[in-house]
């Protein structure tokens, strides 16, 4: 399944044919997890319509781990395998996990400020997440350091598989450390603390981000792939 | 072993022969922190409340500068291809260069901080705590720059890069060592974080000459 993606004609038919219905379906979960969040939900005992925030921060959040997840993945397939259209993903991926990572942290900020009186706090998980934002960045930045392609392709899959190790910090440091944010509500051993009528206008806005970054990535990546056969082509037209 | 023997004594030397390479790591290191008094005030206090962090800071700051002259100089002159040719693993081999370079940056900064220690205000009776968060903290910071220097090499405007890459994967040492620091000024228990800084200077010591290898065979292939 993994070789026989590699080839990038096979990829672009099969992600040609999913596109549509990746986009149709993130927006009927974008539509009516919006409906869910901002209207039929119940307001919070303490936080009032606040609490409405949580539905665009915590599936942002989610999705800035999801994505880093992704990119060191395709990153150590492209390593391992010499997987060509891996690379292209983890490439695709990188600016889609930075904007997530930013939004969960500004969605924070703002959620921040009326609940515990701060724009910021030095808190484990908010550094953590900062520190994910940085890595991000630097990603993106070897990438394009190199005015050989390949040597910043590899070099920057080798960064990200350094800098996986802060995923699972990201995750625990509500855990291990005594912080303002709140501990794990969801993703617990124990199930989750929070009432159904709130979680389903989060798992539909969850999907939704997924479901986003799913469509985009195929994009950018049939973007990528595009470029590349562009290149060759021209290349070949100057060597004729 | 006598390979990275050898390989650690030829690093030794070339390093002795530019031996002004840590005296200005050393002065940047004075100087960084020389700054903090005229930029936040001279008064006692506010110095010996900021001290230990900012020693650290620009410990951090000094190491990240001379990084990049790891594997820089052989890459030039293709001695990196031969080293990465060698029968010795290249992970020793990495390993002894970050020996080195330690020897000829973290150590010296070990040096210059209780002069620094003074300049701050900070209470001397820290001085112990603070020299072993650094004789544990700058081989880890030499460990990981070493990745980073290794990543950067052949890229546009490496210097910077490094420190962007570089920086955000040191902030657990700062983290603990500084924690370690204001622990034994408040009387509190300092082994704790000792421990960890420890255990992180162990994690760095078994797992980072594999990835800085593996981009050290990246950027010569």
């Amino acid at each position: 399944m993994l070789h026989r993606f590699a080839n990038p004609t096979r990829f672009l038919r099969l992600s040609r044919r999913v596109e549509p219905w990746a986009l149709g379906l993130m927006l009927i979960c974008m539509v009516s997890g919006l409906y869910f969040a901002l209207f039929a939900s119940p307001v919070d005992y303490q936080q009032g319509h606040t609490v409405r925030i949580m539905y665009i921060h915590v599936p942002a959040a989610w999705m800035a781990l999801f994505c880093y997840t992704a990119m060191a993945a395709a990153s150590a397939v492209s390593l391992i395998w010499k997987h060509g259209v891996a690379d292209v993903a983890a490439k695709a991926t990188a600016p889609i996990g930075a904007a997530f990572t930013f939004l969960a942290l500004v969605t924070g900020s703002l959620w921040g400020k009326p609940m515990w009186g701060t724009w910021w706090v030095w808190d484990a998980r908010l550094t953590s997440v900062l520190v994910l934002f940085f890595l991000y960045l630097g990603y993106m930045a070897l990438r394009s350091a190199f005015d050989d392609p390949a040597r910043g392709a590899k070099s920057a899959a080798i960064l990200s598989l350094v800098g996986f190790v802060n995923v699972p910090i990201i995750k625990f440091s509500v855990d291990w450390w005594n912080t303002l944010h709140q501990p794990a509500s969801v993703m617990r051993m124990s199930g989750p603390t929070i009432h159904g009528d709130m979680l389903l206008p989060l798992f539909l806005m969850a999907g939704a981000f997924q479901l986003y970054y799913f469509w985009l990535v195929l994009v950018r990546m049939r973007e990528a792939l595009m470029a590349q056969r562009l290149r060759a082509l021209r290349q070949r037209q100057a060597a004729a | 072993m006598s390979g990275a023997l050898a390989v650690f004594r030829r690093e030794a030397r070339l390093a002795l022969r530019q031996s002004a390479d840590s005296v200005m790591v050393v002065a940047f290191f004075l100087i960084a922190v020389v700054l903090f008094p005229f930029g936040v005030g001279p008064e006692p206090n506010t110095l010996a409340r900021i001290g230990p962090g900012v020693i650290w800071v620009a410990a951090l700051l000094a190491a990240m500068l001379s990084m990049e002259r790891i594997f820089q100089a052989d890459y030039e002159d293709g001695a990196l291809e031969l080293l990465v040719l060698a029968p010795v693993p290249l992970e020793l081999t990495v390993l002894a260069k970050v020996c080195v370079h330690w020897l000829t940056t973290g150590l010296p900064l070990m040096v210059a901080t209780p002069l620094l220690a003074i300049m701050m205000n900070v209470p001397l009776d820290a001085l112990p705590v603070i020299l072993l968060t650094l004789a544990l903290g700058t081989p880890i910071l030499s460990l990981i720059g070493a990745i980073g220097a290794a990543l950067v090499l052949g890229a546009r405007r490496g210097g910077v890069l490094l420190s962007l890459l570089v920086l955000p994967l040191t902030i657990p040492v700062l983290i603990f060592a500084v924690g370690a620091i204001e622990a034994d000024l408040s009387g509190l228990e300092v082994k704790a974080h000792l421990m960890l800084l420890g255990g992180l200077l162990l994690a760095a010591v078994a797992l980072t000459p594999w990835a800085s290898a593996a981009a050290v065979r990246e950027a010569v292939a």
